[in-house]
């Protein structure tokens, strides 16, 4: 059932199907690998077309103003520029978005975040095109931000950031007895900070103007289908005119569910009759995409002396910045698993998703669920600390299984080893203390060569925390993934090929369709048809839902081959078994005015366990070591598993002590890789994994979604162990070396 | 200006470079050899990491005319034809890969420290690809790439 945890031995314990080789279960290697490490691999900013044209976009420097002039004028006259174009120029419908169109393709004449797109220039240099988008004239009323997302919960107070409002949800959540009261009562407010997704290929894709008045855009993004229906209502072209492919995608964890630079491209191209390429510097991409949302949360928890959870009541706030994105649903993950993977048998959750004129919020590695686990989890150790219990032992004793009820009223019906996952992260074999005196290796220690200490006021800290994310579409949303497969005799042995439009951003997706189709069909040679709109929608590689949706339609389409032709074998030459699916999961409800309803597909748990070694003397952290345990439904693929799980609690772990988007009065203060710091090889501590796979009965192959447990539970773990270590509160994260050594720590 | 240099053993003049270009830039836009990577242009990521006479820069922060006359090695040479240099063949098997994009340069440094530490330990690769930021894998198992590919380097040579 489990396998302790390194790539070349996480296959064991996992059965093959006899006589398939590279098929579901196996550690098959990815397609595109020899590509990617010879260079060959064309990630969307690789494109290059004849002639063709560069494009830049000219952003706000305010977060919130109003345009009083704007000339274009000194633009045209740079010579090798081909366009300048604004709000006028958009054809269409003016605005966008995931799930409500209200951002403006082009400003509307009010910037509302800093970054906000104002124009776009086509030219023959890049350098040509940015100096010329420097020399258009626009003048700004600037306009006092709304930063502060409390006041934008408010209705009384605040200045509209968009006239319907600036309360984009309020969900309430409530079960059991709202006034139930408990012996023991620990109370904490807790703040997240701005995350970036930090994907290291930036925003970019060629648009190519196409002969029967369409375009076609090679793009990297999440999901063409809505990419594409927003792009068509803008240009005012019909869909089939508009023809997405997936270029390579250099990363996504979600900052690619919204469009960056999609209309942009081809309005340009549109305009010029050229093909147009875009790419944003690093900077740019900061200002590009939405991000993870700031959060403020407050809970409070009560308990029996015995150490059950009687009630949580919570309150969380949710930023979203200056457009809706996906905010609607980062607060229903937040509100429904804002208590975590614990039996509560009264809850009471507000959560709020807020307009302000702060950047743009939306989609990232386990949206929602993640600021909420840090909220419930540094509770979980506060009344744990109270009862004087250990935070395991209370943490196992509230822990949800197969059967316990959610706070929406949905009865989990498929294991929810919570309790397992725990006891398993709590067994794993600790590391060795660092070895005393003075031939400590200074790259082991906190601050590392900095030679900021040799040992002396290093402190060891153990952290555990268990998270819950909702795999999958939810609230009634009609979530389907589409896969055409097909077979033929080449040269005497049958033959796949599989077609779907799901996005691969790195994850291996490729490679596990490739499995699922040699299970299924029996066949050695499969091959992947590069994903475009040519085929129906397969939904978005987000949620944690693509091995699941597109699996699940791959899956069903070669049974339907099986049905059809069981005998592949006996297929003669220039016979073709095509067969193209639309597959759906179960369906979900939307959630009612209680916050009650079937609304989740399925849930997925992991747990962690951190050992940091603190300089409380400087405030510096050396993680020394992560252990995860998490069930997987089923090892699809053993090493894009642990792939899964270790980059997941990197991007954990520079969330709890490094990762964060600076916003100063709307303003961003870190657009670099210099000043916003991800987790780099020497940050990142050896881990162990422990991989369970409980068969889900309601999913492909029992299969459960991989990608963003790990983000969640990662956090909280790291954070209690530097607590552990300094006996510090550390309410905020990221955390700052001044939290720790007491300069200055917010209240919490 | 024109820019002459060898680019993978091959002799290339480039004509029309602007003098503020990087040598990433005529790699990628003019050459057409964007292996290379542009994940930040200011030498922070590391994956744009070449050799520039069996140094390895960031090509993001040479100016193109720098590479004048010198020698460049980019990861579209490490390959002999279609056989794979061993930290290539170490990073496809031990899954090393994922969106890739860190790759090119990831490859490149980890060839470059094989070159210099027949057998370094795992403190030591940490510390010589700490300058590489991947944002997919969490490093584990390109950690396991770099083992298996100096254990793959030391049995070639016995």
């Amino acid at each position: 059932m489990s396998s302790v945890a390194r790539p070349d031995s996480a296959a064991a314990g996992v059965r093959q199907r006899p006589g398939v080789a590279g098929g579901v279960g196996q550690n098959v290697a990815r397609p595109d690998g020899t590509l990617k490490v010879t260079g060959e691999f064309a990630y969307s900013s690789d494109l290059w077309a004849d002639g063709m044209l560069w494009g830049t976009t000219l952003r706000s420097p305010h977060a919130h103003a109003r345009i009083t002039r704007l000339d274009l004028g000194p633009a045209l006259t740079v010579p090798g520029v081909s366009a300048v174009l604004t709000y006028h120029d958009v054809p269409a419908q003016k605005v966008y978005g995931l799930e409500h169109a209200d951002q403006p393709v082009l400003c509307d004449g009010t910037a509302r975040y800093q970054g906000e797109p104002v124009a776009i220039v086509a030219a023959d240099h890049p350098e040509t095109a940015r100096r010329a988008a420097s020399r258009i004239a626009v003048e700004y009323e600037v306009l006092e931000p709304l930063t502060d997302p409390r006041r934008a919960v408010d209705p009384t107070d605040t200045p509209l950031v968009h006239a319907t409002g600036n309360v984009v949800r309020h969900l309430v959540i409530r079960k059991g007895d709202a006034d139930a009261a408990a012996d023991v009562v620990v109370t904490g407010d807790y703040e997240v900070g701005m995350q970036d997704q930090a994907f290291l290929g930036p925003e970019s894709g060629l648009a190519v103007p196409a002969d029967d008045g369409g375009v076609d855009l090679y793009v990297a993004t999440q999901w063409l289908h809505v990419d594409r229906s927003q792009v068509a209502a803008c240009l005012g072209l019909p869909e089939e005119k508009v023809r997405l492919s997936l270029a390579g995608v250099g990363g996504a964890f979600g900052a690619r569910e919204d469009l960056s630079m999609q209309i942009h491209a081809c309005l340009l191209a549109l305009r010029t009759g050229k093909p147009v390429k875009m790419v944003y510097s690093r900077e740019e991409s900061f200002f590009g995409h939405v991000h993870r949302h700031p959060a403020l949360l407050h809970y409070e928890h009560g308990a029996s002396r015995a150490g059950r959870l009687l009630y949580v009541r919570a309150e969380i706030i949710l930023d979203g910045g200056a457009y809706m994105s996906s905010t609607p649903a980062v607060v229903a993950n937040a509100a429904t698993l804002g208590v975590g993977p614990y039996d509560v048998p009264n809850v009471s959750v507000d959560c709020w998703g807020v307009y302000t004129n702060n950047p743009p919020c939306g989609a990232m590695r386990g949206f929602g669920a993640v600021q909420a686990a840090f909220g419930y989890e540094s509770q979980m150790d506060r009344m744990a600390a109270e009862l004087g219990l250990d935070p395991v032992e209370f943490r196992v004793l509230n822990a949800m299984s197969e059967g316990s009820v959610m706070p929406t009223g949905q009865v989990i019906d498929s294991p929810a080893p919570v309790a397992e996952l725990l006891k398993r992260v709590r067994a794993a074999p600790t590391p060795d203390g660092r070895p005393e005196g003075p031939a400590s290796d200074l790259r082991d220690l906190p601050g590392g060569v900095g030679n900021t200490t040799h040992g002396e006021g290093v402190v060891r800290g153990v952290g555990y925390a268990v998270g819950i994310k909702n795999v999958c579409y939810s609230e009634g949303f009609d979530d389907y993934s589409t896969a055409r497969v097909r077979v033929e005799l080449v040269g005497g042995r049958p033959v796949a090929s599989v077609h779907t439009a799901a996005a691969e951003v790195g994850q291996g997706l490729v490679t596990l369709l490739a499995q699922i189709a040699r299970t299924e069909l029996g066949v050695d040679q499969v091959t992947i048809l590069p994903a475009d709109t040519q085929v129906g929608s397969a939904g978005s590689t987000s949620a944690s839902r693509q091995s699941y949706m597109t699996g699940g339609a791959v899956r069903a389409a070669c049974r339907a081959i099986r049905a059809r032709r069981p005998d592949l074998a006996a297929l003669r030459e220039g016979q073709v078994v095509e067969e193209t699916i639309e597959w759906r999961h179960r369906p979900t409800v939307p959630l009612d005015e209680r916050g009650q309803g079937n609304a989740h597909v399925q849930y997925a748990f992991a747990a962690h366990r951190a050992v940091v070694d603190v300089d409380v003397d400087l405030g510096l952290v050396k993680v020394v070591e992560l252990a995860t345990a998490q069930d997987v439904g089923k090892v699809m693929n053993p090493a894009g598993v642990l792939g899964q799980i270790y980059g997941g609690s990197s991007q954990g772990l520079g969330l709890a002590l490094m990762e964060e988007i600076q916003v100063v009065d709307g303003a961003i203060a870190n657009p670099s890789f210099t000043d916003y710091l991800i987790p780099t090889m020497l940050d990142m501590p050896p881990m162990q994994v422990d991989v369970l796979e409980l068969a889900d009965p309601h999913a492909p192959y029992g299969l459960r979604g991989v990608g963003e447990p790990p983000a969640i539970s990662s956090t909280p773990a790291i954070v209690a162990a530097v607590r552990a270590a300094t006996g510090r509160a550390l309410t905020r994260i990221p955390v700052r070396p001044e939290y720790i050594t007491g300069a200055g720590e917010p209240a919490g | 200006m024109r820019v002459t240099t060898t680019v993978n053993g091959e002799r290339r003049q480039i004509d029309d470079v602007w003098e503020a270009e990087s040598l990433l830039y005529v790699l990628r836009e003019r050459m057409g050899l964007p292996g290379s990577k542009n994940a930040c242009e200011q030498g922070e990521c590391g994956s744009c990491t070449v050799y520039l006479d069996d140094l390895p820069v960031c090509a993001c922060l040479v100016a193109a005319g720098q590479a004048q006359g010198r020698e460049i090695r980019t990861v579209e040479g490490l390959a002999d034809g279609d056989l794979l240099d061993p930290v290539q063949e170490a990073f496809v098997e031990a899954g090393a890969v994922q969106c890739g994009f860190c790759t090119p340069g990831l490859v490149v440094a980890a060839h470059d420290l094989l070159n210099r530490v027949g057998r370094p330990s795992d403190t030591d690769i940490r510390e010589a690809l700490a300058g590489n930021l991947c944002r997919c894998t969490g490093y584990e198992q390109i950690l396991a790439a770099v083992r298996l590919a100096a254990e793959r380097r030391e049995e070639a040579v016995q």
